[in-house]
């Protein structure tokens, strides 16, 4: 078994509005993949982000440690959230990420993790 | 065995030929592409010293496979002894593989036999599609016909290292991502083999069309596309569409020594010299469309292979039965509804009806889809030619000549609009 981080993506404009009735759907669909991730034994760990403004980035150069308020990357495209799941190969680690695409109706990054789980 | 002069020679072919097959297996075997293309290149650099000494043995390429399985089991049990773990973790995951991918010594033998499913996963394996088209397209030359990377470099005109890191990188996306080593099943097989056809497609089109480079064709990527669409249809002889593209791929290079003239220049379907044409695949291609229209499962590269046949039908360009190709392409808008079917069928419509009617299914199509699709501005600049629209035929040829990249069919499009403009 592998080790796989499926990240979801969305412009930093992108605002949260649990009330709409898009985020109500879109609510509904991922707990329902959750739900099918876990009762698999493919869920690691998932979770959605705060907003990117609510980043800090902390650096160590040589001993001194700074910090800048925002994200790391200074782009339009920002990770909304995540999940690690734990699948068999890459292509059952594909399917897993075609289902979350329609389900947080976002695009998902799929990558591996270095060491296998 | 016999001394042999001639052996370095013979030693290309028999790489030419058992390369991708020797590489399959042993990947199979070692459970790493890069093992097992060291192993391959060890047992040809063997022979390279052996065969002009002791004479080429009478099964060449078994030998080839032999000694590289014998190379790769030395391998592997140096690597069981020392560092076995790490060879372990190296590994392509081999989930859906029934057997041990960590077998016993004693069943070596065995395991390294060569399996004609092997190519087969390293095609599906290569043109995964999680992986762009040209490296699905660079790693199939690669792994599949034995293509070193310079020589896969020339082909695309790309500098050499470029190439060497579309290569590697793509290798190394498929261990670092646990690629397995498989057939797709059946649910996944349709749009899978979709992409293998359409990488072995883009490797035949560039040696029939060089996008780049002096000549018109680049024989040698339209010979191994065709190599490697027979191993398809060998493997799976229940696909349709694979008979479909092996078809039209033979149907199309069967035109092959028409196509360009003496000097170089490039020669129209309509005025080649159709006695050129080799019977031969012409039968061969026929054969395999008519066993395609038995099977009743048409697809885009059965009808494209279709057309193709049509064409070969006919003894003179005057001859062919263009109410057929216009009724063939009507199929292939409905299994694929895009400009190059349409610009296509156009062509087809104006042989049948005339330059007007052509040019009227052109104003058809969406502008956007097309504004830098060249043989749209080709098809155009003809048709308004052909229908005394002067001033229009030289924008268009102009359009059209900026868009080629290939110098042989510049020179040709050049002449034509020197026709049109002879005082420009």
């Amino acid at each position: 078994m592998a080790e796989y981080l499926l990240s979801v993506w969305h412009d930093e404009e992108f605002e949260v509005d649990f009330e709409g009735d898009d985020m109500q759907r879109i609510v509904a669909q991922v707990d329902q993949f959750n739900a099918d991730l876990q009762s698999t034994n493919t869920w690691v760990y998932g979770n959605g982000l705060q907003p990117a403004s609510s980043a800090t980035v902390v650096r160590g150069t040589d001993g001194d440690v700074s910090m800048t308020d925002g994200p790391y990357a200074e782009s339009k495209e920002q990770m909304g959230g995540f999940w690690v799941i734990e699948a068999a190969d890459f292509d059952t680690a594909l399917e897993w990420a075609r289902k979350a695409t329609v389900a947080c109706e976002g695009p998902v990054e799929l990558r591996p993790f270095q060491s296998e789980g | 065995m016999r001394a042999d002069r001639a052996a370095p020679a013979l030693l290309d072919s028999v790489f030419r030929r058992e390369a991708g097959r020797c590489t399959a297996t042993l990947i199979r075997v070692l459970g790493d592409v890069d093992l097992a293309e060291d192993a391959v290149a060890e047992a040809f650099a063997i022979a390279a010293t052996r065969w002009p000494v002791d004479g080429v043995p009478l099964n060449p390429g078994g030998w080839i496979t032999t000694t590289a399985r014998n190379r790769a089991i030395d391998r592997i049990r140096r690597e069981r002894d020392s560092d076995g773990r790490h060879a372990a973790a190296r590994r392509l995951h081999e989930a859906s593989m029934e057997r041990d991918p960590d077998p016993e010594l004693a069943d070596l033998d065995a395991y390294v036999d060569v399996v004609p499913d092997d190519q087969l996963r390293l095609m599906f394996l290569c043109c995964h599609p999680a992986l762009a088209r040209d490296a699905q397209v660079a790693l199939t030359l690669r792994l599949l016909g034995g293509l070193e990377t310079p020589e896969i470099a020339r082909c695309f005109v790309v500098p050499e290292a470029t190439m060497a890191q579309r290569i590697v990188r793509a290798k190394r996306k498929l261990r670092d991502n646990h690629a397995s080593y498989r057939i797709p099943e059946a649910a996944e097989l349709p749009d899978r083999l979709g992409v293998v056809l359409h990488a072995i497609r883009l490797i035949f089109t560039e040696g029939h069309r060089a996008t780049t480079g002096d000549a018109l064709v680049r024989t040698d990527l339209s010979d191994e596309a065709i190599r490697l669409g027979r191993v398809l249809v060998d493997l799976m002889p229940d696909e349709p569409e694979a008979v479909g593209l092996l078809a039209l791929m033979l149907l199309t290079d069967a035109r092959r020594p028409a196509r360009t003239a003496a000097d170089g220049s490039l020669v129209p379907l309509a005025d080649q010299d159709r006695a050129q044409w080799d019977r031969a695949m012409i039968a061969e291609g026929h054969q395999l469309v008519r066993a395609c229209l038995r099977r009743n499962q048409p697809g885009p590269f059965q009808i494209h292979a279709a057309i193709a046949a049509v064409h070969a039908d006919a003894s003179t360009a005057e001859d062919t039965d263009w109410s057929q190709i216009v009724a063939l392409y009507d199929q292939l808008l409905a299994h694929r509804p895009d400009a190059v079917v349409a610009t296509n069928r156009a062509v087809a419509v104006a042989e049948l009806k005339g330059a007007e009617a052509g040019l009227r299914e052109l104003a058809e199509i969406d502008e956007s889809a097309v504004a830098d699709y060249q043989p749209f501005h080709c098809v155009r600049a003809d048709l308004l030619r052909r229908n005394d629209r002067l001033d229009e035929a030289i924008v268009a040829y102009d359009r059209a000549i900026d868009l080629t990249t290939n110098p042989v069919e510049a020179r040709f499009l050049a002449d034509r609009r020197a026709a049109v403009a002879p005082t420009t």
